[in-house]
């Protein structure tokens, strides 16, 4: 297991390597600098902004340079953000992006789970249809609709839940983290089902059932282990997506997160922030993909037996 | 259905396509979902003839107005037509949907069977620049992409088709691993037929239907993401509109006017559905053997 795991992080060095250089390279090819404002600019002046930061070196210098702080854990100073570091504003969105991702994250584990093993237990009845359909719904309403839906009932109409903010008022974190979670919620309730149903027909349960455990425990102690692979391992891509989801969440609920400075920076060809953002985040999405992997792999029984057959 | 039922209904000899057709037939979600979107396809085809507005036809003193007989889905504060407004994002976003699909399709494809069928050293390093194409993560990059390199509508086919073509290659590479050591393509190779050739007129049309399963359910994520970018202000650019474009607007200003917001959306919801019922009940109806019966 431990070489495993060991195998896995010390391949995803190239593809993070792939990321910041294929990062570092495109940026520079956009038009406009991050001293190109509205106004323009005293070439005298822009020529001082350009040297102060090093961008009047060769290109490959000013990469290897990057590449050298950022092993250092520096990742620049911001371009747009006088005296601001970009790990101190990525720090600053965290918290409200990483919450708001958590609890997304739960609402689609908990509902998602709970309707798929509904369904599974008596296919192609009411109780399988019914969270079935909700889910075909949920996938077919992007986050972008769902979000303003969700404040224009709740918020303007009903007005029981606050339409913005992030810790602000109370109840302020419900709409959000529903609004992002829901279409998760819908896949993880598809593939929960399908799990499940695959497991359900097997022999181990057939003998769990004939040792006489009540259905519950078959249900949720040998069933659930092993109908949840397939969802498990839906979560670890569904991460990068949820991320991006944030974004948009984000925006509609102006929640001050990571989300809103990534495409801020973006469009301010703020150099030093972008490439911070991109690294964090793709190191975020490739670390998920690793826990997932691990996590499935973990609850499969003989796929774990392989991995201990080849530590040995 | 019954394995007698199987046996009383196939014709002699039908066809894979044939049999696929009467199972597919039989899936009314499935139906529901091809007969809603040949409708949306056809209006969208026809939308210069049949919108009873122009697209940029403004009427300042009406403004925004609730649905009503002249307008059946409103106005927007321009006193545009909504009805017409919402054909024409119609248009971009199916556009959008296809040709992206296309795109992927057309590299999934050739990468994968070449993979599949070459096997060997080639195959294995085809499939790991696959797999470590598939370790990027893409949604950043293409939010880059279109920041960088202006927001034009190429561009946007070409990010995202380059996106989702990883899957496709996967799915042809297994199905034509399956198949290049069948009979038939021996008996094709034995009588000195040039590998393109095999390639093309008896190794893909033999993998076609989870081609097709997979190109019909992709359609509905690639429409989805440009809604997405759309969204934030880097997909489709105005004048151009496309249904994300007119739920990014409409839901600026849905305290006031919620029609803008929601006939777009239920215009790309209905769509949405619509695929994905489409794709699943294409799946059990071309690939018996994950089907639920």
């Amino acid at each position: 297991m431990l070489r495993f795991v060991l195998v896995r992080l010390l391949q995803s060095i190239p593809v993070l390597f792939t990321v910041i250089t294929a990062t570092f390279f495109l940026i520079r090819q956009a038009p406009g600098g991050p001293f190109d404002a509205d106004k323009p600019v005293i070439p005298a002046v822009k020529r001082a902004l350009e040297a102060k930061y090093n961008l009047d070196l060769p290109m490959w210098q000013q990469y290897l340079n990057y590449l050298g702080d950022l092993l250092r854990g520096d990742m620049g100073p911001s371009f747009k953000y006088p005296g601001w570091a970009v790990h101190d504003l990525i720090l600053s969105g965290l918290p409200a992006t990483a919450e708001l991702a958590l609890y997304a994250l739960l609402v689609a584990i908990i509902v998602g789970v709970l309707a798929g093993v509904c369904a599974a237990l008596k296919p192609n009845t009411a109780q399988d249809y019914i969270p079935m359909s909700v889910a075909m719904l949920g996938i077919c309403m992007p986050t972008f609709l769902l979000g303003p839906l969700l404040v224009l009932v709740f918020g303007f109409w009903l007005n029981w839940l606050p339409i913005s903010g992030w810790g602000d008022l109370p109840g302020d974190k419900i709409m959000p983290s529903i609004t992002l979670g829901a279409a998760y919620a819908a896949y993880v309730a598809r593939l929960t089902r399908g799990g499940m149903l695959d497991v359900m027909s097997q022999d181990y349960i057939r003998t769990a059932r004939a040792k006489g455990l009540p259905e519950r425990v078959v249900v949720f102690k040998h069933a659930l282990r092993g109908g949840l692979i397939p969802t498990i391992a839906f979560l670890g891509p569904a991460f990068a997506g949820l991320l991006a989801g944030s974004f948009v969440v984000e925006t509609i609920f102006q929640i001050p997160g990571l989300g809103r400075f990534y495409v801020q920076a973006a469009f301010n060809r703020d150099y030093t922030m972008i490439l911070g953002t991109t690294i964090f985040l793709s190191t975020l999405i490739i670390f998920f993909n690793l826990l997932s992997d691990l996590l499935a792999t973990w609850m499969n029984p003989k796929l774990r037996h392989q991995l201990r057959g080849q530590s040995v | 259905m019954t394995v007698g039922n199987v046996i009383m209904d196939a014709e002699p000899g039908a066809s894979l396509w044939a049999d696929a057709w009467r199972r597919l037939k039989k899936n009314k979600l499935a139906v529901f979902g091809l007969l809603v979107l040949s409708v949306l396809i056809v209006i969208a085809l026809l939308a210069p003839w049949i919108a009873p507005y122009g697209y940029e036809q403004q009427n300042l003193e009406l403004g925004a107005t609730p649905p009503s007989f002249a307008h059946w889905f409103g106005t927007d504060l321009f006193g545009r037509d909504m009805l017409t407004r919402v054909l024409y994002g119609g248009r971009v976003s199916l556009a959008v949907g296809l040709i992206a699909t296309f795109v992927a399709l057309v590299i999934g494809v050739t990468w994968g069977t070449i993979a599949g069928y070459l096997g060997g050293r080639t195959d294995a390093v085809m499939m790991r620049i696959v797999d470590a194409l598939y370790a990027l993560p893409f949604i950043i990059f293409i939010i880059l992409l279109m920041v960088v390199f202006g927001r034009s509508v190429l561009l946007l086919f070409v990010a995202i088709g380059a996106v989702e073509w990883l899957t496709m290659a996967r799915i042809v590479r297994a199905q034509v691993l399956s198949i290049r050591n069948q009979e038939f393509v021996e008996a094709a190779r034995a009588m000195g037929l040039s590998t393109p050739h095999i390639l093309a007129k008896h190794v893909v049309p033999n993998s076609l239907g989870p081609i097709i399963v997979y190109a019909t359910l992709t359609v509905p994520q690639v429409m989805l993401l440009e809604a997405f970018l759309s969204f934030l202000g880097l997909g489709i650019q105005p004048p151009q509109s496309s249904w994300g474009l007119l739920i990014s607007h409409g839901a600026n200003v849905m305290e006031d006017s919620p029609w803008l917001l929601i006939f777009p959306g239920l215009a790309l919801s209905l769509t949405l559905f619509a695929l994905n019922f489409l794709g699943d009940g294409l799946r059990d109806a071309l690939d018996p053997r994950v089907s639920k019966d």
